[in-house]
């Protein structure tokens, strides 16, 4: 059952509730990573967008665990794909898939591998190629509002991401046809694969780009948990909405905060030590 | 329903195959199927969509010049139950958003179709940037897209029919422009994945029997090569010719007994012999021991040109009497 009428509980102890679930879920991605082993994995955009994942579904998101199919449930679609280390625990937090089975996401064969759509288990849709799911998510929300559905498309997308030439035709369609149901997060973690985005391929100024595209623009510190169930709760009317998240790539451990070689790297057991005491240090 | 008449033939002729599958096929689709969107990147005007868009505005959806965007929209669509047409020039739809394609109807098998127009050198004066002599090549290398290819403007609409009862994830490449030659006269059964014979000569030990496998608009001008090469001043040849407008899933059953009857075969298609159709007969005939040789008749890895359309298929070596000149050397060599 879907509770179409539940409001997003913007306060500070749901905010506390949520910055909870992002420690477990940091913590998560660090059994991931070792799991890995020398494949090495996704930590940085995975450890940026932790805070979006826990107010997702942990709070926002209107999903129906019991009959995922539900057509009226809500689409989220992480077009950055690769932040699976911060997803796949989500999304056993949600309870789609049991805890143990998060350590099997580069299993040969196995269902949560190599991004696959598998809609009974929360993955909603096969990213991966960055600047697709945008379009995808035009789709759904066009259906949604034809279908009155009541529902929102939430769309997650890295910054460097957002080089992609087409994602600039679907943002222009998404205000064209008026989307108030579809809802872009941007992980602005501020670094791509090669460095730092604004000497990569330079983005800002972002909420003017997004404004001058008729967008809805909110900013906020994408690690606070109250900012982005503030940021999720408004509800703009006629046109789409962004929100910017502010992130570090890398986040709750120091020694991969801000550095680009931690995109995709192998964690070894020591510096998977030296994370886990910092992240647990951290509880009060 | 649309009725089959000597009249409407002619008048789908004169329409050519997009003006008959947008203006005439497509709003009986909808009229039966409720769940149908038909997108455009801004060429609703010219598909001839007035009478669909004054009959169904809401299932018309124009995404502007975006091509790219349209594929990933359409997957959006078929993802929450839609079956969804998308439309532009072949060229745009089926190479500059080939990865759209790739994902979202090769990879993921949504309920998307998307009609190529103007395929081969429809758009002959507007250059190589309007062509499509690659586009079979692109599409037959994706698992689980149909690829298909009518010969007239009355095919074109019963593929499109068929597309609208099935699931899958298809490719309609649509070829000639207006007034395209009118290959079937007459009502047929239009099976798919099946060659469909239409000049069957009786085969003679005496002479070299000579198949024409023909797509899409080189289907009628195979026929005339094959009325020429029959015609000609003691002429030694007998030529069948096949219209496959199924590429793929490819006809093995039926290229099984063409490869035992006939002692050449020939492929024509308004195409890149890279890739195209042809090669998708090679790959097959490949496999079987003691297949007859064959020869590609199509565009020869090159570009040509620009020009009118009867000088460029000529400079390709397309023109009916090209193909039976070429036919008649190949059987001499």
């Amino acid at each position: 059952m879907i509770d179409k009428s539940r409001k997003i509980n913007v306060s500070e102890e749901n905010a506390k509730r949520l910055a909870d679930m992002s420690l477990r879920i940091r913590l998560d991605a660090m059994d991931m990573a070792l799991a890995s082993g020398n494949n090495g994995s996704h930590l940085g955009g995975s450890l940026s967008c932790v805070e979006i994942m826990s107010v997702l579904y942990g709070e926002v998101l209107h999903l129906d665990i019991e009959n995922p199919l539900n057509p009226d449930r809500d689409r989220f679609i992480p077009s950055k794909n690769h932040c699976v280390l911060s997803h796949i625990p989500a999304l056993a937090e949600a309870g789609f898939i049991k805890r143990e089975e998060i350590l099997e996401f580069q299993k040969d064969g196995g269902r949560l591998t190599g991004y696959p759509q598998r809609q009974e288990i929360g993955l909603e849709y096969s990213g991966g190629s960055l600047g697709m799911a945008i379009s995808v998510g035009v789709g759904l929300a066009l259906s949604s509002k034809e279908k009155n559905r009541g529902n929102k498309i939430y769309i997650l997308m890295g910054d460097g991401e957002l080089n992609e030439g087409s994602i600039w035709e679907a943002l222009m369609s998404g205000a064209h046809y008026k989307l108030d149901n579809l809802v872009a997060i941007i992980d602005r973690n501020h670094l791509s694969y090669d460095g730092d985005t604004e000497s990569v391929m330079a983005i800002e100024n972002l909420s003017d780009k997004f404004r001058s595209f008729n967008w809805f623009v909110s900013e906020c510190n994408g690690h606070d948990t109250y900012d982005l169930l503030k940021a999720f709760a408004e509800d703009p009317k006629g046109k789409p909405h962004v929100i910017i998240a502010d992130t570090v790539k890398g986040k709750g451990v120091s020694f991969i905060e801000n550095r680009p070689e931690w995109h995709h790297h192998r964690l070894s057991q020591d510096e998977y030590e030296k994370a886990r005491a910092e992240l647990t240090g951290g509880i009060s | 329903m649309i009725k089959v008449t000597p009249v409407n033939i002619k008048t789908w002729s004169r329409l050519g195959q997009r003006g008959s599958v947008f203006s005439i096929a497509m709003p009986e689709i909808a009229a039966e199927h409720d769940n149908l969107k038909l997108l455009t990147a801004d060429l609703a005007l010219l598909s001839g969509m007035d009478r669909f868009k004054a009959a169904y505005p809401d299932k018309l959806i124009n995404v502007g010049i975006a091509e790219q965007n349209m594929i990933g929209i359409a997957a959006g669509l078929a993802m929450d139950g839609d079956m969804v047409f998308a439309t532009t020039y072949a060229s745009f739809i089926a190479v500059r958003s080939l990865e759209h394609v790739r994902q979202h109807l090769s990879h993921l098998k949504l309920n998307v179709k998307i009609i190529g127009s103007a395929a081969g050198v429809v758009a002959a004066k507007s250059g190589v940037s309007h062509w499509a002599t690659e586009d079979i090549a692109f599409t037959r290398a994706l698992p689980n897209l149909k690829v298909f290819s009518p010969a007239d403007s009355f095919e074109a609409i019963k593929v499109t029919q068929y597309a609208a009862s099935v699931d899958d994830p298809i490719y309609i490449r649509l070829s000639g422009g207006l007034n395209c030659p009118v290959v079937y006269k007459e009502d047929y059964d239009f099976v798919p994945g099946k060659l469909k014979c239409l000049k069957n000569t009786e085969l003679h030990s005496g002479k070299m029997n000579v198949v024409i496998i023909a797509t899409g608009l080189m289907v009628s001008r195979s026929l005339a090569a094959a009325e020429i090469i029959e015609n000609s001043e003691g002429s030694n040849i007998k030529c069948s010719v096949f219209n496959m407008h199924t590429i793929k899933p490819i006809d093995k059953d039926g290229l099984d007994e063409i490869f035992s009857d006939y002692d050449l075969i020939v492929s024509v298609e308004e195409h890149n012999v890279i890739g195209g159709m042809g090669s998708a007969v090679a790959e097959y005939k490949a496999t079987k021991a003691n297949a007859p040789r064959q020869v590609f008749i199509g565009f020869n890895d090159t570009f040509l040109p620009a020009g009118s359309q009867a000088f460029v298929l000529d400079e390709a070596g397309l023109s009916p009497e090209k193909i039976a000149g070429r036919i008649m050397v190949e059987c001499n060599d």
